[in-house]
């Protein structure tokens, strides 16, 4: 049934660019691309938050941080893709790195506070780089090159890059969680201290996982700074990492398609919202606190009643 | 010359400090004695610059809007509680975030609705919008000059409230045992609502005293609230003395880097290395420092919780 | 059985550890030994110490002074999990069981920590046939075979206290801690994890703490009596049973209940 669904919707995601032109919707390509966008970077939160149990605040520094590797390897001359996305990504992980060795040391609210605090370090450390626009950001001249006869510069052809990049993380994401790693992950959430009593390195787990969830946002923020072929340090605002984090309770926590159900959800509702007022976020504030004080599981939870692993995170 | 500028500095980061303190004083307190984290702190500080404003505005009062924005926060704070927060206290700290992350994008869009999106200003009384002489050779602000003195004279008066009353034993038992507080036989649910009430009207003087200086616009309260993370982080969850020190400590040395650093920087190595990397460097020092707090000192500089 | 031990290196060596928690003397200048195969007994009144003694053996809790000897190593200051994977195994008094996991998946988990990398990224465990064909040899040995799939959370009070030391045993302990296994358990519970514990002798020592005295009486090599956070006497069954101090001290009346069920 699932199985089905999953299908139905790959289908229906590799059609829409081709039915889009003819029924003149060319603008929602872009609009997609965005949404998948934002859902590869929530389901990279969904590892370490609904899987793992970190409530981690920053998750927009690794976001930021993938964008501005982009766009400023552009204005060294460097635009290939195949060279600059893997920077991104390697830059991202270093930063995951540095960040989850200091604030995993700690928990609870203590954790929350300094994966907040460092994000919003990055977030000063872009504002303070007046070489590379400070405040105002950087416009990249043109989308990175991916060569092989296709140009991004073509919605479609970005479209699906991004929508490729998506599907292999969902993918990966099964995989790492159905693998031993995966386990060992979600046994963390459930009962950190039993893992060390019965012989697990617990912070070696939680540590990689970080970095790979910030890898894989990184990511996100190359096809972002893409996108938009601007970046700028809002990017990394703590907005921006509590709208990942809104995407993926509205979504399911780990659920393994909540990242993409909450990105859904969130920018269409906005999308729908902001024409009529400019007073979007409070109905997204009444929604998410309505979310949260009464269906604690997400949608995801609302359809799939069976599921035992109820999200939540130990925190 | 460059004594007094320091000793002018010093002032700037004490004045800072003193601010800083007032919201996480109340933010600790929540943190220890409910285990909860409130994101929306932030929001009752925006709150009490914009209704401390409002009232000065239509009254020409400055010292009659400082106090009833106190009252009408603090008002504002307890039926939040009320209405919100204590479904939390129980609830896991995800939740607690999503959900007072909400109260911020509500209040900041009720902002923007009740006072629209530009900034407003609120101004100083007349008496103390001039500089001072505080010795031969030595002006400062006057307004600054005030805060220093209403930010030391809370502090203090905290300080006695916290260890010298029987309230403030139930809280500071509170916040480093709960089952204590319970066992206590005090009226619990009253207490969290009177102790975020409290908070909320720190949270309004702080907004209130600071809103001259700096602009009462929209999320005047995240940026700050981060600061004040920083500080609980540094001091020690549920500790005020802790509270107390980390804010001094990020208002010093946030204040004194960003003035000092680009000039070290110019003398060591070039102007345009001091333009260029001078305010990063500068804007990361107190994340640093908090940093470097918990490679030595996890728990902070006083731990409440043994 | 006694003699021959008796020969040997001891597996367990605790040696003048001390912990305070401000003015409170929890672990007073104990010393302890248990030898290969040996079932040791640690018993005493509530409050004596006894679970703080077990979390500075397992390395949850760092002692103030003193030092940990296990098989012939100094292990006083490693990491609990680095403990862990070396034999020195400890059970909950709490149980603490992965409840959201099947009862299988708890213990393939603990099987799993000992049986090569878990940084594997790729093949998913249900593959690994290995870990749950050695996960069921464990289950079918704490009396759960057939419980294997249902939900940890699901099973009766007994049956969670099966699977918490379950868990211990499937890491491949060369000792065992076991913290009061009989915890909140009916008699007729006990009963069976009696002779479950006792057939882990074979090839595990065990430090058992534990207030059954019955139980105690049953299984035992050797008593320890702590008391105040000290090891009071030391001895066989019948030395424990027969000493002054420890009946002034603390048996008395436990004594009596348990002489007529001694093995």
């Amino acid at each position: 049934m699932q199985r089905a669904l999953t299908l139905a919707a790959l289908a229906l995601a590799i059609a829409f660019p081709m039915a889009a032109v003819p029924l003149d919707l060319d603008f929602y390509i872009g609009f997609a691309s965005r949404v998948m966008i934002y859902a590869i970077a929530a389901t990279s939160l969904n590892l370490i938050l609904g899987y793992g149990g970190m409530v981690s605040f920053g998750h927009a520094a690794f976001f930021g941080t993938g964008a501005y590797v982009v766009a400023i390897a552009m204005t060294h001359g460097i635009d290939s893709l195949w060279v600059s996305w893997p920077l991104a990504m390697l830059v991202s992980g270093i930063v995951a790195l540095g960040i989850g060795a200091i604030s995993l040391r700690t928990r609870g609210v203590y954790f929350i506070m300094i994966t907040l605090a460092f994000a919003q370090m990055m977030f000063f450390v872009f504002i303070g780089l007046k070489a590379y626009g400070g405040e105002e950001g950087l416009n990249m001249p043109h989308r990175s090159v991916i060569g092989l006869g296709l140009n991004l510069k073509n919605d479609a052809t970005f479209y699906y890059v991004v929508l490729t990049v998506l599907v292999a993380t969902l993918y990966l994401l099964r995989r790492l969680i159905d693998a031993r790693f995966g386990r060992v992950v979600e046994a963390i959430r459930e009962n950190e201290a039993r893992m060390e009593t019965i012989g697990f390195s617990t912070y070696r787990y939680k540590l990689t996982c970080f970095v790979i969830a910030g890898m894989v946002c990184g990511l996100a923020g190359a096809l972002i700074a893409n996108q938009t072929r601007y970046v700028n340090p809002n990017l990394m605002h703590w907005i921006v990492s509590g709208d990942m984090m809104i995407m993926i309770i509205l979504g399911g926590l780990g659920y393994r398609f909540g990242g993409v159900l909450g990105a859904i959800v969130m920018l269409v509702l906005d999308e729908a919202i902001s024409p009529y007022t400019t007073y979007s976020k409070i109905v997204i504030g009444f929604v998410l606190l309505a979310v949260v004080l009464f269906a604690p599981r997400g949608l995801a939870g609302l359809f799939d009643r069976k599921r035992v692993r109820a999200g939540g995170g130990h925190g | 010359m460059s004594g007094l500028f320091l000793f002018e500095q010093a002032l700037n980061g004490l004045q800072f400090g003193l601010m800083l303190f007032l919201l996480a004083a109340g933010l600790t307190l929540v943190f220890g004695i409910m285990d909860t984290i409130n994101l929306a702190h932030g929001s009752l500080y925006m709150l009490g610059a914009y209704i401390a404003a409002t009232i000065a505005q239509a009254t020409g009062s400055f010292v009659m809007a400082v106090p009833l924005a106190l009252i009408a926060t603090a008002v504002i704070g307890m039926l939040l509680e009320l209405a919100v927060l204590r479904r939390l206290y129980t609830r896991d700290h995800m939740s607690q975030v999503l959900a007072t992350f909400a109260l911020i994008l509500i209040a900041n869009d009720s902002v923007r609705m009740i006072w629209g999106p530009q900034p407003i200003s609120l101004n100083p009384p007349a008496a103390l919008s001039g500089p001072i002489d505080l010795f031969p050779g030595m002006t400062y602000s006057s307004y600054r000059l005030a805060i220093i003195v209403v930010g030391l004279a809370v502090a203090a008066l905290l300080y006695l409230l916290v260890t010298r009353t029987r309230t403030g034993m139930l809280v500071r038992a509170g916040a480093s045992n709960r089952e204590m507080a319970t066992a206590m036989g005090t009226n619990i649910k009253l207490l969290f609502t009177c102790v975020f009430g409290f908070g909320a009207a720190l949270c309004a003087l702080a907004g209130a005293m600071l809103g001259p200086i700096l602009a009462v616009q929209v999320g005047m309260g995240e940026d700050i609230l981060i600061l004040a993370f920083v500080v609980i982080v540094i001091g020690g969850i549920g500790s005020i003395r802790g509270a107390l020190v980390g804010s001094l400590l990020v208002g010093l040395v946030d204040t004194m880097g960003r003035t000092f650093l680009p000039m070290i920087l110019r003398e060591v190595f070039s102007p345009q290395v001091a333009s260029n990397a001078g305010p990063a460097l500068a804007s990361i020092l107190i994340y640093v420092l908090m940093a470097a707090v918990l490679f030595w000192k996890p728990q902070g500089l006083f731990p409440a919780r043994g | 059985m006694n003699s021959a031990t008796r020969m040997t290196e001891p597996v367990l060596e605790v040696r003048a550890l001390c912990k305070r928690f401000g003015g409170l003397v929890a672990t007073d200048q104990v010393s302890l030994d248990v030898r290969p195969g040996e079932v040791h007994a640690l018993i005493g009144p509530n409050g004596a110490g006894k679970t703080t003694l077990v979390h500075q053996l397992s390395g949850t809790l760092p002692p103030d002074s003193g030092s940990i000897l296990f098989r012939g190593d100094d292990v006083t200051h490693l990491a609990a999990n680095a403990r862990v994977l070396r034999g020195l195994v400890r059970s909950y008094q709490i149980t603490s069981i992965f409840r959201q996991h099947s009862v299988l998946d708890n213990v393939a988990l603990a099987v799993q920590a000992r049986s090569g990398s878990s940084f594997r990224f790729w093949r998913p465990v249900r593959d690994e046939s290995a870990l749950f064909d050695e996960a069921r040899a464990v289950l079918a040995r704490v009396g759960l075979a057939d419980r294997a799939d249902v939900l940890a959370a699901n099973l009766a009070h007994g049956e969670q206290r099966q699977l918490e030391v379950g868990l211990a045993v499937a890491t491949r302990p060369a000792m065992l801690l076991l913290d009061e296994p009989m915890a909140g358990m009916g008699p007729e519970e006990s009963e069976r994890l009696i002779p479950l514990i006792d057939g882990l002798r074979k090839d595990v020592s065990i430090l058992l703490i534990e207030h059954d005295m019955d139980a105690v009486f049953r299984l035992a090599d050797r008593i320890s009596v702590l008391v105040s956070g000290r090891v009071i006497a030391t001895g066989t069954p019948d030395d424990i049973r027969a000493n002054a101090d420890v009946k002034r001290a603390y048996l008395g009346d436990e004594l009596e209940a348990a002489s007529g069920g001694e093995a």
